[in-house]
């Protein structure tokens, strides 16, 4: 059973109306906000833990656990801070924009919302600098909620004082890193910050701060709305609620939709994408959730249902849902070489296993691709993935070294073949 | 006090304490490149992964994460290991393979961890990244394609330095380390940097190619470009001093050297004074060591004034002082003439490591980062990390940290504006800092202490202890010692010039004015042809502070002994040795041999010079006048490279001089 239009959260995902004030009160957005908050905000924080949200920006952290984190207490002098992650870079992922673009005061009305259940002065949007259009659509939205005193004193006259500003970014997919964010938002170089302390412990400016993807906190009004069971009615057990899945490549018509969670691949790809290109037999291989994870050959990818865990079986995860499927025109070795290139151009500098590995890892990467090189090379390109990934101070060390781990484990023949005919000889396969 | 377990030994650590730390106290060696202690943690080399539980199943940076109760570590397991060389490995496989013509070999880090850590061959057949030089002025030579980017320089650069001149720019493999526009950088602690580097990216640019770290011998001394007596390490080959290091003292200089006190070391061989001259007809000629005592005795009448100079140790001084036999001593050469009855109340009683626990720090004529560069750097740790507030009179100028200027009139000392003395109202801490700059006009030193008083700079602190926060800045080395010997004539310098000496000693004094003692007979004793030797009737030649072993009291009384390196140079003898040999001729033989017996004799007189460490003056305050009526015109130090006749005669000193006090460019020949 796949998700029905009434229990869809985003409805105006594809833009069909409009995205001010009044046609978003009208698809059932601020309406009656205060008495949302009215519970409490400790209420509003169990009330997120039971419907089973885990964050949507891809590790799937569960939410509410991370906002009960917060100082239930703060100071003026250190107020709590609510940064809001809508720095969408990694390749495949395009959800935030499509919710900002087309539904904004879901956004806002979530932050205002979350942001009081744990406590928070002002919620920080880091919007990615190349979403022009995206970030003038989100400051009208923040404008006009001021305007109808949704936001800033008394905020939607629950008697709670709540700001949001929206930050651009510059263009760093880094800085979508939850602690490389707030240094950006800082002002400093965007750079990852040791963790401990926790940006719960110490964030922005020092104070503390939970930083959470737009999809998290857009979805948060909505839950509260229907309440936590009816969130968690979608899905299997410990993958709750409903999702933006966004299907890129070799699909008849790629689309951004929204989907109950654990739907099986092939169900989401025969439903709303017509199909593999040239049929299911043509089918190479998945890359589930985003550039970030091991991609996944064709054969095992078919029933796997599309939820945290059941990504994670078949060795790779599900990331942002960014789902990019490649048939057998894909030249797979190229388009994992141009992964790499992605992170070593991405890799901030920082730490040496990253700044030093992606490059070799790409440079190893782009020989592969032409068969360029020697056949041990496979297994030192594949410990060079080892040495980087978990030596790192963030995870964009084992976001580039999983990829190609994901092809060496999956694709070592076709590497092998390269090489060997590069080379003039021939590949004899066994007899079957 | 959590307790943990390293490699299967059990230890309790202090609170607050890192793994990295708590390996180290249980004798491990855990290697590092970003890690310094006196930096903040960076934790971006991943040279110093362990194993710890509980955690997650993946090496963790031990330099940053805090030491925890029960926490099994362990930097021996296989995954430790594996850690370490993959980390090496990413290391050398862009950094250049050109050890043979790095200054950095044999005291390089890179070199070192990767003999103890690394794997032994690199598996990286790619092209090794090159990245373009950076200009850093004229201490710091750059060769960045051996930078490791541990960010060690910006961090000292940001937070011992105080100036935010290096930083980090493009990301990934292409971040390089930069200073602002590739102007130079306009430290006078830039040098320190060079220490820092764990390669060498960034090295000596004087030092360039001059010699090999297992050549050199390496001798414990004292520095005497300020007061400050910073602990170092003169590293010499041969007849010469090629370098000096700063030796690890955490009361004095912890493990910082100024440029000047780095870099005049050049000057040592230049302009020396190797021969004894006579002034024979208006012009000095070089003579026999007997001729030119001889001309000496020709002028004694039993008695002599002793002006001593900025750089002189005690033994000289004392020498000197029993030859000359007299109350006829000074050595504030400049005319400074404050009262000298209680040596506590010119003091820098804080001390220096104290002045970091200030909380309001008054500045009075007192340009510290010019005057002395490590007391500096401390007042800039209490504004930074404990948030002190500075307040200064005198002429604006940048010390590198906050300062509220209360305008150049010294009345402020008397009736203290609203600000400072609300902020002194609630102080625990507060100190005041009196400079050369003020201290010259009348009543200043009274009204000093009058504040003092007044807002209770000494106070009963934690325990038995007082805090006391009347401090005197003082920018020579000789001078606390000085005091102590009593080179100090009522009235200073003038007064003395006015009784009219028949003869006179110079104890390597340059910054005297040599037309008030037109009518004496002046016999220099110093080591470099400056402004003294031009105008002395005999020129005994003498050894600089490398070439003897000395005593010096640095501006909070610490007596420190240095050691001699090298010989002087050509017929130059020590000091002490020559006045001995003097008072021979003279008649009036001195009783010490040998600097030991020498140094018995002055401890006789003064005990507290037989003692190293903090000399104990008590605490009394001289009745003193105290209206004031002036105001700061200047500070005393206009250039501070050129303070005294070493940095002069030193080429890197002129050359810094020209680009960084008077900004000449300077353009490098194409190669």
């Amino acid at each position: 059973m796949s998700l029905l239009d009434k229990d869809r959260i985003f409805t105006n995902l594809y833009g069909y109306q409009d995205f001010g004030l009044k046609a978003a009160q009208a698809r059932g957005d601020w309406d009656k906000t205060a008495d949302l908050m009215k519970v409490g905000q400790d209420a509003i924080i169990e009330e997120v833990k039971a419907s089973g949200l885990r964050g949507r920006g891809g590790a799937g952290f569960p939410t509410g656990m991370k906002w009960s984190f917060m100082p239930k207490a703060p100071t003026p002098e250190r107020p709590n801070f609510l940064v809001i992650n809508a720095d969408e870079s990694e390749p495949g992922s395009c959800k935030d924009r499509e919710i900002i673009r087309h539904d904004p005061h879901k956004l806002i009305e979530g932050a205002l919302v979350s942001g009081f259940a744990m406590r928070a002065r002002a919620a920080y949007i880091y919007i990615r600098g190349e979403y022009i259009f995206e970030a003038k659509v989100l400051e009208k939205a923040v404008a006009e909620a001021y305007s109808a005193g949704l936001l800033g004193k008394n905020a939607a006259k629950s008697g709670y004082d709540f700001d949001v500003f929206v930050h651009r970014g510059a263009g760093a997919y880094i800085c979508g890193e939850e602690t490389a964010m707030i240094e950006s938002l800082e002002g400093k170089k965007g750079q990852p910050r040791l963790k401990p302390p926790f940006p719960a412990g110490a964030g922005l400016y020092g104070c503390p701060t939970t930083v959470n993807n737009v999809e998290s906190i857009a979805v948060v009004p909505t839950i509260l709305r229907r309440g936590a069971a009816w969130f968690k009615s979608f899905g299997r057990e410990n993958n709750a609620g409903t999702k933006l899945f966004q299907i890129s490549g070799h699909v008849e018509k790629p689309c951004v939709v929204e989907e109950a969670m654990s739907i099986p691949f092939r169900e989401l790809i025969e439903k709303h994408c017509g199909g593999i290109r040239g049929g299911w037999d043509n089918l190479l291989a998945v890359i589930p959730g985003g550039s970030s994870v091991p991609l996944v050959p064709g054969p095992m990818m078919m029933d796997v249902p599309m939820d945290f865990d059941g990504c994670k079986e078949v060795g790779s995860g599900l990331g942002t849902a960014a789902v990019i499927v490649m048939d057998k025109s894909t030249d797979i070795v190229r388009a994992i070489s141009r992964l790499s290139y992605f992170y070593k151009h991405e890799s901030c500098g920082q730490c040496t296993p990253c700044r030093e590995g992606t490059g070799w890892m790409w440079r190893v990467m782009e020989r592969l691709r032409e068969g360029n090189a020697d056949v041990s090379e496979i297994d030192t390109l594949f410990e060079v993935t080892k040495q980087v990934e978990g030596h790192t101070i963030c995870a964009l060390g084992d976001a580039a070294a999983w990829p190609i781990q994901g092809l060496i484990r999956h694709f070592r023949p076709e590497l092998e073949r390269r090489i060997v005919e590069a080379k003039g000889g021939e590949m004899l396969e066994a007899a079957e | 006090m959590p307790k943990v377990t390293v490699d299967g030994l059990e230890l309790e650590v202090p609170a607050g304490a890192t793994v990295l730390q708590a390996c180290e106290m249980a004798g491990k060696e855990i290697p590092r490149f970003c890690y310094h202690e006196r930096l903040s943690i960076a934790g971006n080399c991943r040279m110093c992964l362990v194993e710890v539980a509980p955690g997650p199943p993946k090496p963790q940076a031990s330099c940053a994460l805090p030491a925890t109760e029960g926490q099994i570590i362990r930097t021996d397991s296989a995954m430790v290991k594996k850690a370490r060389e993959g980390v090496m490995e990413f290391l050398l496989i862009n950094h250049p393979l050109d050890c043979p013509i790095c200054d950095q070999g044999g005291e390089c880090d890179l070199q070192d961890q990767s003999i103890a850590y690394g794997r032994g061959a690199s598996r990286y057949d790619e092209n090794k990244r090159a990245v373009t030089e950076k200009y850093m002025g004229p201490i710091v030579k750059t060769v960045m394609t051996r930078c490791i980017q541990c960010t060690r320089c910006i961090r000292f650069a940001e937070e011992v330095a105080g100036i935010e001149e290096i930083g980090a720019i493009g990301r990934g493999e292409n971040m390089q380390i930069t200073s602002y526009l590739e102007r130079a950088v306009t430290s006078e602690l830039s040098g320190n940097v060079v220490d820092l580097c764990p390669v060498g990216a960034l090295t000596s640019k004087p030092y360039a190619f001059e010699a090999r770290p297992w050549e050199l011998k390496k001798t414990p001394s004292i520095d005497v470009m300020d007061a400050v007596g910073t602990n170092i390490r003169l590293d010499s080959r041969g007849r010469a001093v090629l370098r000096a290091l700063p030796r690890i003292n955490d009361d004095v200089n912890e493990e910082w050297a100024s440029d000047k006190t780095r870099h005049a070391v050049d000057g040592l061989t230049h302009r020396r004074l190797d021969k004894p001259y006579v002034r024979k007809g208006g012009k000095l000629v070089a003579v026999s060591w007997a001729e030119a005592f001889e001309a000496v005795r020709a002028n004694w009448s039993g008695e002599a004034a002793v002006i001593a100079g900025d750089q002189v140790d005690c033994e000289t001084m004392f020498a000197a002082r029993e030859l000359a036999g007299t109350a006829m001593l000074e050595g504030r050469q400049t005319g400074l003439a404050y009262d000298t009855s209680s040596l506590s109340a010119v003091n820098f009683n804080t001390t220096i490591a104290g002045i970091e626990n200030a909380d309001v720090i008054l500045l009075v004529g007192s340009d510290t980062r010019r005057e002395a560069p490590l007391v500096n750097t401390r007042i800039q740790k209490a504004v930074r990390k404990r948030g002190a507030r500075v307040f200064a009179i005198g002429p604006v100028t940048d010390l590198t940290y906050k300062v509220e200027w209360l305008g150049d009139d010294l009345g402020a000392l008397t009736k203290a504006p609203k600000a400072l003395a609300d902020a002194l109202k609630i102080a625990e801490r507060p100190a005041i800092i009196v400079g050369g700059g003020a201290l010259r006009y009348e009543g200043v030193h009274g009204a000093a202490l009058a504040f003092t008083k007044k807002y209770k700079l000494v106070r009963p602190s934690t325990g038995s202890r007082v805090w006391n926060g009347f401090n005197v800045l003082h920018f020579a080395a000789a001078r606390m010692g000085g005091l102590m010997l009593g080179f100090a004539h009522d009235g200073g310098i003038k007064a003395l010039a006015a009784k009219r000496p028949k003869l006179a000693f110079f104890l390597g004094a340059d910054e005297v004015d040599y037309s008030l003692f037109a009518d004496s007979f002046k016999v220099y004793v110093g080591h470099h042809g400056d402004n003294g030797a031009h105008h002395a009737d005999v020129i005994l030649p003498g050894a600089a502070y490398s070439e003897k072993s000395g005593t010096y009291v640095n501006l909070e009384g610490r007596v420190q002994r240095g050691e001699r390196a090298v010989f002087p140079p050509g017929d130059a003898r020590e000091d002490w040795a020559i006045f001995r040999a003097l008072s021979d001729v003279l008649g009036k033989r001195l009783p010490f041999d040998s600097l030991d017996q020498l140094r018995a004799e002055m401890a006789k007189a003064v005990p507290a010079l037989g003692v190293e460490g903090l000399a104990d003056y008590g605490w009394s305050e001289p009745k003193l006048p105290s209206t004031v009526s002036s105001k700061v015109a200047d500070y005393p130090i206009k250039d501070f490279y050129l303070t005294n006749a070493i940095c002069r005669a030193s080429p890197t000193m002129q050359r810094c001089s020209a680009e960084l006090v008077h900004g000449e460019e300077f353009l490098e020949a194409a190669e």
